[in-house]
């Protein structure tokens, strides 16, 4: 029995040890930050006003470049999310690209139409799903366990990542590569030979991408008020992008402690049904 | 119906008489819900309902998944994402099922390991044991195709990877590869192919479900102290079960209720917690990731699978013998392929006249360390291919091996087992505290 329940344990921490697989190191360390959102953990909730915040640095300046395919533009208007009202959805879909037909007109975009969609030369991937297709971070000890009180770590990547781009190439490589630069977060950029070392590993921290630095202080005007440092744009837009990647988060938390609690309750229950149903079997015959 | 003597259902009433004589339906969900089940059983016998409940759970989301997926190339990974933004509750159908398939096999190895301590697997229970080994076949196939359907990046470089384990064998080994991909290459044949099969195999598993209680059925169940039920009168067999209903389906009811709190935390706090980022990449036959790596539940085999390489000297010796047509890569399918096969053997290298390891001092320790090993395996294959992960692989993978053919064998010689209890009904009123009842 306290083998087999060694087991049961053992069973679990293999469980926990087995899943920490999904990080990618790049380099030989990196300069994520542990941002803490609101959104994280099983209480957290999105800030209505930081996604509307998110949204509008994603059309002033994300959108240039970058598509969200899989987003429909309504949901902007839908419970826990940014939660625009409809007029003002239906409006700003409107003053998006016109979306072609196949026989080449055009038509203005409606609200039920997805956000556009940017292919070809100089653009960059779509981001409907980026905060879920990156892993931030997967601690303690890679067991990604963290998972239930911080997220998967995917908006902090990409917060670390919008304010992580160097000032000056690293000293291995003082001339950096032609059309790309040094950003101390991006995981997966190509990396000068000469900031190798004698195994092909890397010596710096991050890799070069494509992608010009994106984010200045007070390079948009927030409708709110808010101060828009470059900081702030990270994180609100991280924060929109979470929710673009997960638009039913807050619907799933909800379920999640209805299902928990209602479980529990019946667990407990059937607990004391179940005992007293083999009350008699186990006490027979100390009575007889 | 398991040979214990015990009452049977007897039609009472004119139309339950009148259906007893033409189908005897009622008779078997009685005898089936009724049957004598050993009184000492302990928690670890629960996983057997988790796992009805996994494949009910994973049929009954998989079926309304379908309704809303797309098989084809360009539309299954919008259709997945279509079911999560825009489907009824579809965000929690998937999770579900995605996690589901996650419990389904935390709680089928947790079942197979408690079969190999307690001796499950050993006579008369072989058939139970081998029926339940082609379970696991089946849901690994199952599961596997069911993950290539989302069609993210994971999903198509996995399917390339594990479909070219059957392309290693030797002559036949490419056009097999091809027939099962529909094509040259991981496609939309393929894709179409493992749908299908994917809605197909749930239902070859539920059969052999019931084909797998049958056999349990028949012989009766083991319990912890692997002595059987006393089956020469109904008051001797009384003293050792007790019925299934009410006693045990309240017991597993409680323990699938404790295993379901822990379930929806993990599906409504942190879904995505086994899965890859990855995956939620569109499939690109032009961009391979950087480590791909198989669910965590094929991780141990995957381990299995990587550990022989070209350097190891029993494949340097077995390419030599067999003037080279076993290289490496097939040496290793072999290899994964043949550590389940010892797994499916365990009835008969296990040569101990024992059945449970509560009374074999020496097998407890092997056994505990066959656990530990899993373990290892499991973590080594999800580490990348280098060193020291690859000696740790190999050395893992030697006692797998070395467990089953050798260890065994030579236990059921050589160990000296303690006493057994002479009843389960001495056994578990020795761990209530009961007094023995005087000698009759």
């Amino acid at each position: 029995m306290t083998m087999m329940r060694k087991i049961a344990l053992s069973a679990v921490s293999a469980l926990v040890l087995s899943s920490g697989v999904a990080l990618a190191a790049g380099g030989p360390e990196s300069d994520m930050i542990d941002k803490a959102f609101v959104f994280e953990g099983p209480m957290g909730k999105f800030d209505q006003a930081q996604l509307q915040r998110g949204l509008q640095v994603f059309s002033e300046v994300c959108s240039a470049c970058h598509g969200m395919r899989y987003v429909p533009i309504r949901t902007l208007a839908d419970p826990g999310g940014p939660q625009l009202p409809p007029e003002q959805v239906r409006e700003y879909a409107a003053g998006l690209d016109s979306v072609v037909l196949p026989d080449g007109s055009e038509r203005t975009r409606e609200w039920t139409d997805p956000f556009p969609i940017r292919a070809g030369d100089g653009m960059g991937p779509d981001l409907s799903l980026m905060a879920k297709a990156r892993a931030g971070f997967h601690g303690p000890y890679g067991s990604g366990i963290n998972q239930l009180t911080k997220g998967m770590g995917g908006p902090e990547y990409i917060y670390s990542y919008l304010t992580h781009f160097a000032e000056a190439n690293p000293d291995c490589a003082p001339d950096g590569i032609d059309g790309y630069y040094y950003n101390t977060v991006f995981a997966v950029g190509g990396i000068p030979d000469s900031c190798k070392d004698e195994h092909g590993v890397s010596t710096i921290k991050g890799s070069y991408v494509q992608m010009p630095p994106a984010l200045f202080d007070d390079l948009v005007t927030y409708e709110d008020g808010t101060a828009a440092t470059m900081d702030q744009m990270a994180e609100d837009v991280a924060a929109f992008l979470m929710w673009a990647a997960e638009p039913k988060m807050m619907a799933r938390k909800q379920a999640g402690f209805i299902a928990v609690g209602f479980l529990f309750v019946l667990t407990v229950l059937l607990y004391f049904t179940n005992k007293q149903i083999w009350a008699a079997a186990k006490n027979k015959k100390k009575h007889a | 119906m398991s040979g214990i003597p015990h009452d049977h259902y007897e039609p009472k009433t004119a139309p339950e008489t009148w259906l007893h004589k033409r189908l005897p339906i009622i008779g078997l969900l009685y005898d089936t819900i009724m049957i004598p089940t050993p009184r000492n059983l302990n928690w670890m016998w629960i996983w057997g309902i988790v796992l009805t409940f996994c494949l009910v759970l994973q049929i009954v989301t998989g079926v309304v998944l379908a309704m809303h997926y797309t098989p084809h190339v360009d539309l299954a990974f919008a259709s997945v994402e279509h079911i999560m933004r825009n489907v009824n509750g579809g965000h929690m159908l998937r999770y579900l099922h995605s996690n589901g398939a996650s419990l389904f096999f935390f709680a089928v190895y947790l079942h197979i390991f408690r079969g190999l301590y307690y001796g499950s697997h050993k006579a008369p229970r072989e058939v139970t044991w081998i029926i339940g080994m082609l379970i696991y076949l089946a849901m690994m196939a199952t599961a596997f195709m069911g993950y290539v359907l989302p069609w993210g990046q994971m999903s198509f470089w996995g399917a390339t990877v594990i479909t070219g384990l059957f392309g290693a064998i030797p002559g036949i080994g490419e056009p097999i590869q091809a027939w099962l991909l529909g094509g040259p290459a991981v496609d939309n044949a393929t894709l179409n192919r493992f749908f299908s099969l994917h809605y197909l195999l749930p239902f070859v598993i539920a059969a052999l479900v019931a084909v797998h209680i049958w056999a349990f059925h028949t012989t009766g169940n083991n319990n912890p102290t692997g002595v059987e039920v006393r089956r020469t009168s109904r008051e001797e067999a009384e003293r050792d079960t007790l019925p299934f209903w009410p006693y045990f389906v309240m017991k597993d009811l409680f323990a699938l209720g404790v295993i379901m709190v822990l379930f929806f935390a993990v599906v409504g706090f942190m879904p995505n917690y086994l899965g890859h980022p990855d995956n939620y990449i569109e499939a690109n036959p032009l961009s391979t990731p950087i480590h791909i790596v198989p669910e965590w539940y094929f991780l141990p085999f995957y381990a299995i699978l990587r550990a022989f390489t070209a350097d190891v000297w029993v494949v340097i010796a077995t390419n030599w013998l067999t003037f080279g047509i076993v290289d490496a890569k097939f040496f290793g399918v072999l290899a994964m392929f043949g550590s389940i096969l010892v797994l499916a053997l365990a009835p008969w290298l296990d040569t101990s006249s024992v059945k449970s390891g509560r009374y074999r001092p020496m097998f407890r320790w092997w056994f505990a360390l066959l656990v530990v090993d899993f373990i290892v395996l499991m973590w080594c294959g999800a580490m990348p291919a280098e060193e020291p992960y690859a000696t740790i692989s190999l050395i893992a993978s030697a006692y797998w091996f070395a467990y089953f053919l050798v260890i065994l064998p030579l236990l059921g010689v050589i160990e000296k087992p303690t006493p057994l209890p002479a009843s389960i009904e001495e056994d578990f009123n020795a761990h209530y505290g009961i007094k023995s009842t005087p000698a009759e």
